[in-house]
């Protein structure tokens, strides 16, 4: 198995936003599948880091990161939830 | 020579590069900058390894006029192959040398292409694309390839059949390659899209957006 489980976002991302993204729902823009970021398949192995879809493996998410600069694509996701404190 | 990035081949050495300050490298090996010499050939992937068997596989070219041409891999192998040795270098810093291919170039796959295209978005089987300029697949620079290292091409590595453009960092050089649809206007791939250069041209270490 090449990818792991959407955890392995929470560093990077918790570089870019305030709260912890990993915990927030995410919908699939391929399938419409609802479900914590934590649950994509992530793949890192890779220029950039890749989160797929667990449902219909769907590029949800992908996050490059420069060496000043990190780009954030999420045009494969409808939409995030996110619990705030 | 245009974008200053030789075609490498084993057949001449490189010269010095005194400035060069990578890891792990030979003194006599010139590498782009940034970049460090990887003695195996790392596997790198963004998503599941697609599994296409060569019953099922099929090159497609689609021009900007909507005509398409097709060949099977029956039809792929029985095109002039070519052996090409030539170093890779990968966004993510590791450069291999010397490596070994076999396969079949893009001249010989655009000969009877009529177009007037000026861009290429080359597209793989699992969904993966990467662009570039349609003169960076001509001209003896760019190959359908099917065999690595007097094997055949495995899954890991694209099989069966990759592209293989050796002059621009490697993710130009889509894996499970399964068409290239040209183009009048450039239009980003999986890559290019999310902060990566349009061009990547290592010896200009064009690897990121602004670069």
């Amino acid at each position: 198995m090449s990818h792991v489980d959407g955890n392995a976002l929470a560093g990077d991302l918790r570089e870019i936003f305030a709260v912890d993204l990993t915990v927030a729902t995410g919908q699939c823009s391929g399938c419409g599948y609802k479900g914590p970021v934590a649950s994509l398949r992530v793949y890192q192995n890779a220029p950039g880091i890749v989160a797929r879809c667990p449902h219909c493996d769907e590029v949800v998410l992908r996050l490059v990161r420069g060496r000043d600069r990190a780009w954030l694509d999420l045009r494969g996701t409808v939409s995030l939830e996110i619990p705030l404190p | 020579m245009a974008f200053g990035a030789p075609l490498a081949s084993t057949d001449t050495m490189p010269i010095v590069s005194p400035g060069f300050t990578g890891r792990r490298q030979s003194p006599d090996v010139q590498l782009p900058p940034g970049q460090y010499l990887a003695e195996d050939f790392p596997v790198l992937t963004a998503g599941p390894t697609p599994r296409v068997t060569t019953d099922r596989w099929q090159f497609t070219i689609n021009t900007e006029a909507g005509q398409r041409y097709d060949w099977s891999w029956q039809q792929l192998m029985e095109l002039p192959a070519e052996k090409i040795t030539t170093d890779i270098h990968c966004v993510t810093k590791w450069s291999k040398l010397g490596t070994r291919w076999k396969g079949v170039s893009l001249d010989v796959l655009l000969e009877d292409v009529e177009t007037a295209a000026d861009y290429a978005l080359v597209q793989s089987y699992g969904g993966y694309t990467t662009n570039l300029p349609l003169e960076d697949l001509v001209d003896g620079q760019a190959w359908v390839a099917y065999r690595y290292d007097g094997d055949e091409l495995t899954p890991e590595h694209g099989g069966p059949a990759r592209l293989l453009v050796p002059h621009l960092y490697f993710w130009k050089s889509a894996k499970w390659v399964r068409g290239i649809q040209l183009l009048l206007e450039d239009e980003p791939g999986f890559w290019e899209s999310a902060g990566y250069h349009d061009y990547g041209d290592p010896w200009r270490e064009q690897r990121y957006q602004g670069d």
